[in-house]
Parts: C-alpha cells; structure tokens; sequence
C-alpha cells in the first residue's frame, strides 16, 4: 500500500493525472466527492432562477436560447455526477445528500432573477465567474474531472456570450431598459465576486487542494482575474460597476476594488439567502414528481428483458 | 420521500464517433433503465451540439479492465523490447526511404 501510495505522489508530483481505479489517499477522494458533488448539484440547481423566464422571454430566438442553456445546466451537471460516480460513490446517494441539506450548492443560485435583465446578468457575470473559476480546473489532477471540465468549458462560452448580448440590447434600448441592466448589474456584482470564496487568508480547504493538484490558483488570484475582465466590458455595456472603490492601478495593470460582503457569503451558505428553502424544495418536488417516469421506464425495461429471454 | 436509490439504473458508459473515418472514443457515463434509453440519453447528454456521427453504449459492469495496481507487471513485457520501434535501427547514411 505504501508503495502505491509513492506512485500517487510521484504522478502527482509529475503533474500527472489520476485515474480512477488508481491507489489514492482518503482525502483527496473524499475532498474530490465533496468539491465535484457540489458542483454538480450547482449546475442543476442553477436551471431553477433561469427557468423562471422561459415562459416570459422578450422574442421566440431568446426563449429558444434560453432553453438550449438550461438543458446545458442539466447536462454539465449529468457530466460531473458521472466524473463523482467513478470515485466509488452513486449518483442517487448524492442526489439524497442534496435533498437533505447535507451537501451545498453554490450560493449564488440562492438569489433571485427579478427581470429579464437578470437573465443577462447571470450569463455575463455568473458564467463568466464560473469559467475563470473552471478553466484552471480542465487541468485539474483527477482525469475525468479535468475531462468533464473541458466539455463544460467549451459550452460556458456560449452561456457568457448570450448573457452579454441580452444586456447589450437593453443597454442600447430604452432609458428604461437601460436602468434594468444597471439594476442588475447592481445586485449580481457582488455575489458574483463572492463566486470565488473566503479570501485566500480564511479559506479552509484551499492549501491541500493546492498541493493535490486540484486548486490550481487561489480564491484572491481568480477574483482579481475576474475583476479585470469584467470591468471594460461593463464600459463597453456603458453601466457602473457598484464600488465607489474601483480603479485602475497604471502599475500593477490591475484593477483595485473593494471586497465583498463576506458574512453574507457565510449567511446564505448557512441558509438564509433569499432563496435557499424556495430552490432546495424545488428540487425535492421536481425529483418526486418525477419517479413515476423513472419508474415506468423501469417497468418498460423489465417487460423488454422478459420478452427477449422468453423467446430466446 | 422515495429516496432516489430506490431505482437503481445501471450504468452506461458511453462511447463516441466524431466522424466518419475516426474510432469511436470514451466520452462519460450516465444511468439508464435500458440499452434503448442508454442511446437517447446518451445523444441529448454528450451530442448537443453535433459531436457525433454514431454511438456505442456499453453496460459498464460487462467491462474488463487491466488492474491499476499490476500496472506495471502487466505492461512490463514490452518495456524491454525496445527493438520493436523502428528508431532502434541505424540507417546508414544516404540511405532515403526506410
């Protein structure tokens, strides 16, 4: 065992990958289940504030759209289950996890879509948030994590891309349509940079990810990148970042800006963001009154595999 | 609440030919009561935007896989016959299409 226990290091040291039937110490698998569980359960919870304008998109081309990302959502999240499964543990035992409030999902679906600029909104800022976040992660040292990430990455651009355009349109409407993108730029900013947790001095999990070749960059790194390529495409939209403190340092070549509201990032993974009990009951009603389906394909495949054996 | 592991669906792992001329290649898994619902699945999961021409879904319980920790006994008999790459040969100089 220790020998194979020199082997994970080795390839881990090599910048190599990890596959999963490899030898690997408790808490790297137990710390992938948590960290690639989490993340899944994020994606599928995240169709639910996006869902909610389906039925009242502005055109027929932005309905289309909208679909076409939430059953993204559906399918990111079915990638990265399928990436934890190969970690020994089952798909419906995290799913009961999630249903029990004994796994979380990212804060930032606990907030609510009040106007379809906020479909904007979420594109722009929270996929762009999720891409600087999951870019490092295709290198990530778990194979079919890393392999996951590369398919969602490739299919988050198109999310941030939908999500600048729809604010675009409004930024160059209406003065009241403008004012709803720079409302909603108002209230994503800041949860948008709590994306990226705790500051690098109070986060817990962070220097064993590093080591293990799973956290590639720290919280404060990719919230500075997130700041710097955020903040001239909001000039381009022409609406105002909310942080009197924001500006441009000539000698570092980054932004300067003022940081978020962390005990609110503490209080709505504790569960009291707007939307927690909403979004987590959802899920739970969505999944039982889905079980008769589940259960008739069941059925449907049961009758099939008598029918083959009786006329073999 | 009927917990989610009351229905257990198998698993599938999933298999995928970009295009024609080109094998087929390991793209995840996912869970499907049978081997009809395994390909649907499989197209609106890993094909959603054109990645594929055909699919393979492959019970992963009927897999047989080499053993991660014999790697090395298992894989060792080809590690000193180097004499198999057609680098290992000298060839002379002036001597084209070898």
């Amino acid at each position: 065992m220790l020998a194979l226990m020199d082997s994970f290091q080795a390839t881990i040291d090599a910048d190599g990958r990890i596959e999963p039937r490899d030898a690997m110490p408790e808490g790297y698998r137990k710390t992938l289940i948590r960290q690639i569980a989490q993340h899944a359960h994020s994606e599928i919870i995240g169709m639910q504030p996006e869902g909610n304008w389906i039925s009242r998109t502005p055109s027929l081309r932005r309905k289309a759209i909208l679909m076409a990302k939430v059953q993204d959502e559906a399918g990111h999240g079915l990638y990265l289950y399928a990436a934890a499964e190969t970690l020994g543990v089952d798909r419906a035992e995290l799913l009961d996890l999630l249903h029990a409030g004994k796994q979380k999902y990212s804060s930032i679906f606990n907030y609510p879509t009040l106007t379809w600029a906020d479909i904007g909104a979420i594109g722009w800022l929270v996929d762009g948030a999720a891409i600087v976040n999951q870019v490092p992660l295709c290198r990530c040292s778990y194979g079919p994590y890393a392999r996951a990430m590369v398919r969602v990455c490739k299919e988050e651009s198109f999310h941030q891309r939908q999500g600048f355009e729809i604010l675009h349109t409004l930024c160059n409407g209406t003065e009241a349509q403008k004012a709803m993108a720079q409302d909603a730029l108002d209230r994503w900013w800041w949860p948008s940079l709590m994306m990226f947790g705790p500051p690098d001095a109070s986060s817990t999990h962070s220097e064993q990810s590093m080591a293990w070749g799973i956290k590639r960059h720290s919280n404060d790194e990719l919230r500075q990148r997130f700041v710097d390529m955020t903040v001239p495409q909001a000039d381009v939209l022409g609406i105002r970042v909310p942080d009197d403190g924001l500006r441009y340092d000539e000698e570092t070549g980054h932004y300067s800006f003022t940081q978020p509201d962390f005990t609110e990032l503490y209080e709505v993974v504790k569960g009291n963001g707007p939307c927690n009990e909403q979004r987590l009951a959802h899920r739970v009603k969505a999944h039982e009154d889905g079980a008769w389906v589940r259960e008739a394909a069941a059925a449907y495949a049961g009758k099939q595999a008598q029918k083959k054996a009786s006329a073999a | 609440m009927s917990g989610s592991g009351s229905l257990i669906e198998p698993l599938w792992e999933v298999f995928v030919r970009s295009r024609r001329g080109l094998s087929h290649v390991h793209v995840g898994s996912l869970h499907a009561p049978d081997a009809t619902m395994a390909l649907r699945n499989a197209r609106d999961v890993y094909t959603r935007r054109q990645e594929g021409v055909s699919i393979w879904v492959v019970p992963a319980a009927d897999i047989t896989a080499s053993s991660p920790d014999e790697k090395d006994e298992f894989f060792d008999p080809a590690g000193d016959k180097v004499y198999r790459h057609p680098t290992f040969y000298q060839v002379p100089e002036g001597v084209d299409h070898l």
